[in-house]
């Protein structure tokens, strides 16, 4: 690669450009899906073409660049993710979730709490919560415009009368500042409650789909439901194999061919952190108390 | 008495070619207009235009609203028609899967409307929708069924429901019992005939079979060529058609 054209992060200035143009108009509209021109990325679609691009845009030398996988930091594609903009920013990458400055996610939020001045970007594969409800995109634009979301409650209806209650348990639609209904990417909806009022800036890009939408800080986000069915965070009721945390998302893991199974921590950098503080827990030589 | 929709002098042409043109008339509360015509009449394209579907070249329809009094839907905001559109206002098409869910259960279809004017108890949305599977005799049980398993006249049963949940005061029907057998026509129109006179409906219905106006229509216009040419009481026009296309319609029908 010559040096004319290498350019930081990837991404050409340009480009970059009208990605922060749309990434701030996400930001002054919170929770409105702003269309941008999203470019072919050296990967597929659905492998987090639209937070690699928002991760360009948003990216300096001075950040630290942490990607995780459905909480995990070491899959392929935040292996993959992570050494991209190695290469093409050299920016500094670390795993720990205080240390980083932006975070690209798949499908979860980090367990510790993130602070003022860190950026989360997620990964959004369908970005329209109304999509699977109203096929037609001219269709949903007008009922977001005006502000039309019976049907996304219809879904929910549907949800209770088929199972006896509300089984959406990941992508659960929320509502954004009493105005916007958004599809929070599929991130199970044990981390709907931390959307709302997060101090770090969200992004949400969606690439395939060509759609960027944020949450500013401290943004009112609700998460739909009935009266007579609130809505409920929820997790695999059992303590991390690991690290015993009982506050964590657990993935289940099948152990052996005769139905074993272990719960452990979605998020490895939180528990590698407990570990290293001494909480062991049962699948990992401890009692299983914290 | 204010009229409940006053329809004054609507046009719509379709390039060079007459949709409809230039028809007026007053539906007063309670009462029930049907229009008759052959097909390509312009029917359906007058209630498209009624109904908001349509946007018509030229004229009026001014609906007499519940808060603001008599207001022409033509120039409101489109929120407001739309809102209109579902709780006031209700559209029964010809074919049910125009106008139903059919990927949601029978209950998902009845409560949209519900929730959409923010109904947000499950419970009682779920009560009032099995209500309306009762009163248009479709078992309770299938409430969790999709129209899909439904027969056709279920399908347009269950289409009813959906639209009179939240008490509308005028019903667009656009041949409500189109493609269904005589029998199930036959049920079709008597429940909705009580219907209509249960919850003092307003209704404009567009249909080119006789017996359904002459079973549920108060008054008649007939319609040719995208122009009324006549229009009056219902047995009045039926029994003693004055103009050559009104006798042709009416003699028309077969005499079993």
């Amino acid at each position: 690669m010559t040096d004319q054209a290498y350019n930081f992060a990837y991404l050409d200035e340009q480009t970059k450009r009208m990605i922060r143009r749309a990434i701030l108009k996400g930001l002054a509209i919170p929770g409105y899906q702003v269309p941008f021109a999203s470019r072919e990325m050296p990967m597929p679609y659905g492998w987090g073409t639209g937070g690699v691009q928002v991760s360009a845009a948003v990216l300096t030398p001075d950040d630290r660049f942490k990607v995780i996988d459905q909480g995990a930091d070491d899959t392929t594609n935040a292996v993959s993710i992570r050494s991209f903009f190695q290469r093409t920013a050299g920016v500094a990458t670390t795993t720990a979730t205080r240390e980083a400055t932006v975070i690209q996610t798949r499908h979860r939020i980090p367990e510790e709490p993130l602070t003022e001045g860190q950026i989360l970007v997620y990964q959004v594969p369908i970005p329209e919560p109304l999509r699977f409800l109203e096929p037609r995109e001219s269709e949903t634009r007008k009922m977001h415009s005006l502000e039309e979301y019976g049907l996304m409650h219809v879904k929910l209806y549907e949800d209770i009368s088929r199972h006896g209650h509300i089984a959406t348990s990941y992508a659960y639609p929320v509502k954004v500042e009493g105005r916007y209904v958004m599809d929070p990417s599929p991130i199970p909806k044990f981390d709907n409650p931390k959307l709302g009022d997060m101090a770090a800036i969200q992004l949400f890009g969606a690439g395939r789909e060509q759609r960027i939408y944020a949450l500013p800080p401290y943004t009112r986000v609700i998460s739909l439901d009935f009266e007579d069915h609130p809505f409920e965070p929820s997790k695999a009721d059992h303590p991390c194999g690991m690290c015993a945390a009982t506050d964590s998302y657990l993935d289940e893991l099948i152990v052996d061919d005769a139905g074993g199974r272990m719960f452990v921590c979605s998020d490895t950098d939180y528990c590698e952190a407990r570990q290293a503080a001494g909480h062991i827990g049962k699948d990992n030589g401890g009692k299983g108390a914290a | 008495m204010t009229p409940l929709l006053s329809v004054q002098g609507i046009t719509k042409k379709y390039g060079a070619h007459i949709g409809c043109a230039d028809v007026s008339f007053d539906l007063y509360p309670g009462e029930v207009m049907g229009i008759v015509g052959e097909s390509g009449s312009g029917k359906s394209t007058l209630l498209g235009c009624m109904a908001g579907h349509l946007t018509p070249d030229a004229g009026k329809v001014v609906f007499d609203t519940r808060t603001d009094g008599p207001r022409d839907t033509l120039t409101m905001s489109e929120p407001e028609r739309r809102m209109l559109g579902r709780t006031d206002w209700a559209f029964v098409h010809q074919h049910a899967r125009d106008g139903l869910r059919m990927g949601v259960s029978a209950g998902g279809n009845v409560g949209e409307r519900l929730m959409a004017v923010g109904e947000r108890h499950y419970g009682d949305i779920r009560d009032k929708a099995i209500d309306w599977l009762g009163r248009v005799e479709i078992d309770a049980d299938r409430v969790d069924d999709r129209p899909t398993t439904f027969s056709g006249g279920m399908q347009q049963r269950l289409q009813i429901a959906r639209n009179l949940v939240t008490g509308p005061r005028l019903v667009f029907m656009d041949e409500p019992t189109g493609g269904l057998d005589v029998s199930v026509q036959a049920r079709l129109l008597d429940l909705l005939r009580g219907l209509v006179r249960d919850m003092g409906l307003s209704a404009v219905i567009v249909t080119h079979d006789l017996a359904v106006v002459r079973l549920l229509a108060d008054r008649l216009m007939v319609m040719k060529s995208g122009r009324v040419v006549e229009a009056g009481l219902t047995d009045q026009v039926l029994d003693d058609p004055q103009h050559a296309y009104s006798q042709l319609l009416v003699s028309s029908v077969l005499q079993v």
